[in-house]
């Protein structure tokens, strides 16, 4: 599914990416852990498109499709979404209004046709009841005046809502407690299916306690230096990421 | 100088230019050689307003002339004022606004040009006692178009004068609002959008004066200018000594979105009161990047995404605008003009 190669990648004249390498087949869930500092915020942009990220070597493929070359509007249609680590607030847009234009962009893209109201509406009061996010919340400026807890919630119902092939997961439990932490992954297993795809960037083992790796790689220095299965995770909280960045 | 003088006596050095400080952004000295032929009367199928359906009571004045709106004390109106330029002459309209006390009006204006006229337009308005008015302004010029409206506003304590002015420049557009506030619980609210393109260029200059105490003055007005564009907006608040708990707010915020295209502000509060609330903001930028790949990042394209952010950005002031029916005609305006 997602085939990375050798990536790598630079902001200003700085390299952070020094030849990454990763491979998440359809249907499996992988965990990208690694200190502060070590590109992970910098792999989800770079796979997104965000401008000011060059890169500088490697590849990027979806279904063999070549990422790289892609606008970030066109990657979205084609089924990447990121659930950002700080979701940005959109005052004066709705955030139903933000999730259905942003999800007929998609399907204008696609050459689908639109969807109508009653359709998106239902669609929504059904994502929302999963997620436990109150209706009258998605009348509301995007994000505006959210807490930290909230805007994750609503990151995965935008994830929910666009039902995309291939997520990937920006430090999705940071600002959760508990409760919510069990709701978010709630929503996040739900869309686990075999032809999709999730990349899982973590600071913590927290997070995977409820969201179950199929592997669990080390990021540290630009690039993949360990991989294994969820038990890497649990070692990784035991012993820290010392060991892995002396070895970058 | 006067512009009305000038169109007037057809004399273009009685323009005001770049060497008048209330007009150097806006030079009409400079670009104007000779004021052209006054226009012709015109006796045309002027087709509909912006405001038409809003309306009862509808005015139409086109290549000059004068109207009178008197509303009595107590009585309702709602307005559709069109002041329209036909052809590529030069032309004055005067326009005189009486409310009575208590009178309540919605006074719909736009302005219309289809060429390269000269045109100007004088406004006196005037509210009574407890008289409340809502101007909404649509001014939809003619890319080589001059056009000029000066409104002088004279409020009564206890009215309420709330205006948005819309604006989509011209050649040169310049619509000036200068307002004799008196206090006494007298409420003001002065807004402004503009959205230009092309090497448009348009100007909002409003003066209010406070003369007594309690008085309040809420202005809020936001542009986004692309292409070659140029948006001038000069905002004066001046307290006057004695106008103790004046309350006056004044916000402009420009996006830019291009190189090319420039914003002038100039927002002065004038205070020689000493117990007063007064504060301005000014912001003049480019779109927030992160703001934009977040909406990319979720399949709006560039265009798409930048429309959805500028309309949200103008939406702010267009949903100040109280009477319905014409906040949905400037919000339709301003989706036709941001539109990806």
């Amino acid at each position: 599914m997602l085939t990375v190669k050798d990536l790598q990648a630079t902001v200003g004249d700085k390299a952070i990416l020094k030849g990454l390498s990763l491979d998440v087949p359809a249907g499996q869930v992988h965990a990208i852990m690694g200190p502060n500092g070590a590109g992970k915020s910098t792999l989800s942009y770079v796979l997104t498109g965000r401008e000011g990220y060059a890169v500088t070597g490697g590849s990027a493929t979806l279904e063999g499709e070549n990422l790289l070359a892609l606008a970030a509007d066109e990657r979205a249609a084609r089924g990447v979404f990121l659930s950002f680590q700080y979701p940005l607030e959109i005052p004066g847009v709705p955030a139903l209004t933000f999730i259905r234009t942003a999800m007929n962009a998609q399907r204008k893209a696609r050459g689908e046709a639109e969807i109508t109201a009653p359709e998106f509406l239902k669609l929504a009061r059904q994502k929302a009841s999963e997620l436990k996010i109150d209706f009258d919340m998605l009348k509301r400026a995007l994000n505006v005046g959210f807490s930290g807890g909230e805007k994750k919630r609503m990151e995965i119902f935008q994830m929910a809502m666009l039902s995309p092939r291939f997520m990937i997961l920006d430090e999705t439990d940071s600002g959760l407690d508990i409760d919510a932490l069990r709701i978010v992954a709630d929503g996040v297993n739900a869309l686990r299916s075999p032809d999709r795809g999730m990349l899982v960037i973590t600071h913590y083992q927290r997070l995977l306690d409820y969201i179950k790796p199929d592997r669990v790689h080390v990021l540290a220095g630009g690039r993949i230096v360990a991989s294994g299965g969820p038990e890497l995770a649990l070692e990784l909280e035991r012993e820290g990421y010392e060991r892995y960045e002396k070895a970058a | 100088m006067s512009v009305a003088a000038a169109i007037n006596t057809r004399d273009a050095s009685a323009l005001p230019g770049k060497r008048d400080e209330d007009w150097r952004w806006t030079d009409l000295r400079g670009l104007i050689r000779a004021i052209p032929d006054p226009s012709e009367p015109f006796a045309g199928d002027v087709g509909r307003g912006p405001f038409d359906g809003l309306a009862e009571d509808r005015r139409v004045l086109v290549n000059g002339g004068e109207t009178r709106i008197d509303v009595a004390a107590g009585q309702k109106a709602v307005v559709a004022l069109r002041v329209l330029a036909r052809g590529a002459g030069s032309h004055a309209t005067m326009v005189a606004v009486t409310l009575g006390p208590n009178a309540r009006v919605r006074l719909l204006e736009s302005y219309e040009s289809d060429g390269g006229s000269v045109s100007q337009t004088t406004l006196s308005i005037t509210l009574a006692d407890g008289a409340v008015l809502e101007r909404v302004v649509l001014a939809q010029d003619h890319e080589h178009a001059v056009s000029v409206s000066q409104a002088e506003v004279r409020l009564a304590p206890r009215a309420d004068y709330a205006q948005t002015v819309a604006a989509s420049g011209a050649r040169r557009q310049r619509l000036e609002t200068r307002v004799t506030h008196p206090g006494g619980h007298a409420v003001l609210r002065l807004d402004g959008v503009y959205l230009l393109a092309g090497k448009r260029h348009s100007d909002q200059t409003t003066v209010v004066t406070h003369q007594n105490i309690d008085g309040t003055t809420a202005q809020l007005t936001k542009g986004v200018v692309r292409d070659q564009a140029r948006g001038v907006f000069q905002g004066r608040i001046v307290v006057a000594e004695g106008a103790d708990r004046t309350d006056a707010r004044m916000g402009h915020h420009a996006l830019i979105l291009s190189d090319r295209a420039e914003v002038d502000a100039k927002p002065e509060l004038e205070i020689y009161a000493d117990d007063v609330s007064c504060a301005h903001g000014n912001t003049v930028g480019a779109l927030d990047e992160d703001a934009l790949f977040y909406a990319r990042q979720r399949g709006m394209p560039a265009g798409v995404a930048t429309a959805m952010l500028t309309e949200a950005f103008i939406g702010e002031v267009i949903d100040r605008i109280s009477f319905e029916g014409a906040r949905d005609v400037v919000r339709a305006w301003a989706a036709e003009r941001l539109g990806g």
